[in-house]
């Protein structure tokens, strides 16, 4: 048995997870489906920043395309941080594809002129 | 005398664009945004997490994303946006006075006003910290954009002080970062973050959350060195010997924003409980075309509802501007009741032409309750809440026939399921 803070939507519900992915303590049908993949595959969205090489004290706003297993935010932050991008940067330019295997891409969530 | 200017918008946040987007589509044509950054976008820009734009776009997008959208669109209608410029002072006959970096010292008059400009971070005086002050005692947000905008972490070993979203979200951001997040210390005995704030930024990384506990003492010498916390009574009054040390080098603080209106507070625009100013239904202030929206009005949990705040300002002027005054010039006053803080707008048309949205904050967490709209002694609208927590703000529509119909003062309270008077 597992238990969870819901965080589909702010009421925050007190899930259980059996061993046969039952989820009780839902309110709704979205906290079904987040205590099932929180039981099996935690995934959560990695927000950073990356620099620019060739402007002037600059830092471009990253994000991963879509979210990436929980347990690997710090080996994909690590990835981040040994990005250089070059400018012009524009929103949803891919700075690294298939951060570390994954499905996930690391994309500029800032303009850079 | 000055250069004459229709609309004149002070702050280039997302209440400031949605206001300055409303307005030209209203009709509005001479518009001016003021904004003291290089940039438009306010404080998202610093804001790099994700979460925003559910409502106003039906995605999750990052502060960011969320402000470039805004500030294109603002832009594409060629609206006269001066950056770089801090306004000094506003007068009681629309005067706005700013000094700008290319520009110098300028004074436009304009015909209406809208005060966009944010709010600010209580700090360590505002709360009487205790102990001594060495380098390393800074609030979230200034935290925030050292390290998101200027690419410094500010600490190895770190401390925060109140768990409100945006030390929480700090707290993640410099873990990631490679910092070392001991505690949240938090001086009430719940969490006035959200929920899955929580999850994601404490549990994620094991950080843990001390409720109803407080800093008793800062040590260091030129920097911090060691931070006290001690458990609170229900009065908030330290308990003896509950203390706790943290060896660190860095006291974040994230005790409370408060509405920035200096420029218009001290002109004589009447100030209501939110520290912002007292509005009605159209944004518009005490003094006839002064409206004020976003976070120096009321401090917002989502920009969402900042950007339709900004909107319903913008469109209140645009009235002003075409109409020379906002509604029937006679107003109800709207008053917060059992267990609500305050209630936004205080102040509503005796005849009103729209529905109008009431937002409204619990001041202690209530579950199975109901919200309760009367004049009177009279129900003019009721409904169920599963649950209201103080982090949340809250709507509630009210018809327009329903608030026409009323001839007294109207207040919102909250109500116990089963316990009704």
């Amino acid at each position: 048995m597992k238990q969870f803070i819901c965080i589909a939507c702010p009421r925050g519900c007190h899930l259980k997870v059996d061993e046969n992915l039952n989820v009780t303590g839902n309110l709704c049908p979205k906290g079904e489906i987040y205590g099932k993949a929180e039981a099996t595959n935690p995934v959560r969205t990695i927000t950073s920043t990356a620099r620019v090489v060739n402007r002037d004290k600059v830092l471009v706003t990253v994000k991963t395309s879509v979210p990436i297993p929980k347990g690997m935010m710090s080996e994909v932050m690590k990835e981040i941080n040994k990005l250089r991008a070059n400018a012009p940067i524009k929103i949803g330019d891919i700075l690294l594809k298939n951060v570390l295997g994954l499905d996930s891409d690391i994309v500029a969530t800032k303009n850079i002129e | 005398m000055f250069e004459e200017r229709e609309l004149i918008i002070i702050g280039g946040g997302s209440a400031g664009m949605a206001a300055a987007i409303q307005a030209f589509e209203d009709g509005v044509k001479d518009i001016v945004i003021i904004e003291k950054d290089a940039v438009l976008g306010g404080i998202l820009n610093q804001c790099i997490h994700n979460g925003f734009g559910l409502i106003e776009f039906k995605e999750e997008l990052t502060g960011p994303e969320y402000a470039t959208k805004f500030a294109e669109h603002t832009r594409s209608l060629g609206i006269d946006i001066k950056l770089e410029s801090t306004v000094l002072k506003v007068t009681r006959d629309l005067v706005v006075t700013y000094s700008s970096k290319e520009e110098g010292f300028i004074s436009l008059k304009a015909k209406a006003i809208i005060l966009a400009s944010g709010c600010y971070e209580r700090n360590a005086g505002a709360i009487q910290l205790p102990g001594s002050r060495p380098s390393g005692i800074v609030t979230a947000g200034l935290a925030q954009k050292y390290l998101n905008i200027d690419g410094y972490l500010l600490g190895k070993r770190v401390v925060i002080l109140g768990s409100g979203d945006i030390g929480l979200i700090m707290a993640r951001r410099m873990t990631l970062e490679g910092a070392k997040v001991l505690a949240v210390a938090e001086l009430m005995p719940y969490s006035n973050g959200l929920n899955r704030n929580i999850v994601q930024c404490l549990q994620d990384f094991d950080i843990p959350l001390y409720l109803s506990h407080t800093v008793s003492n800062v040590e260091g010498h030129g920097r911090v060195e060691k931070v006290t916390i001690s458990k609170v009574d229900q009065n908030y009054q330290i308990i003896p010997e509950t203390e706790i040390v943290f060896d660190c080098d860095t006291l974040l603080l994230s005790i409370g924003l408060v509405p920035n209106v200096n420029l218009i507070s001290n002109i004589g625009v009447k100030i209501g409980a939110t520290k912002g100013a007292i509005v009605n239904e159209q944004m518009e202030t005490s003094i006839p075309g002064i409206f004020t929206c976003g976070n120096c009005l009321h401090v917002h949990d989502l920009v969402d509802f900042v950007s339709a705040e900004g909107r319903n300002a913008g469109h209140g002027a645009a009235m002003y501007l075409q109409k020379g005054q906002i509604g029937s010039g006679h107003a109800h006053k709207v008053i917060a009741g059992d267990n609500v803080s305050y209630v936004i707008p205080s102040r509503l048309d005796k005849d009103l032409k729209e529905d109008v949205m009431l937002k409204f904050r619990v001041q202690k967490p209530q579950d199975n309750s109901f919200v309760i709209c009367e004049s009177k002694g009279k129900v003019l609208k009721k409904i169920y809440k599963a649950n209201l927590i103080p982090s949340e703000m809250e709507t509630f529509k009210l018809p327009k026939d329903i608030a026409n119909s009323i001839k007294g003062d109207i207040s919102i309270r909250i109500e116990k399921r089963g316990e009704g008077k």
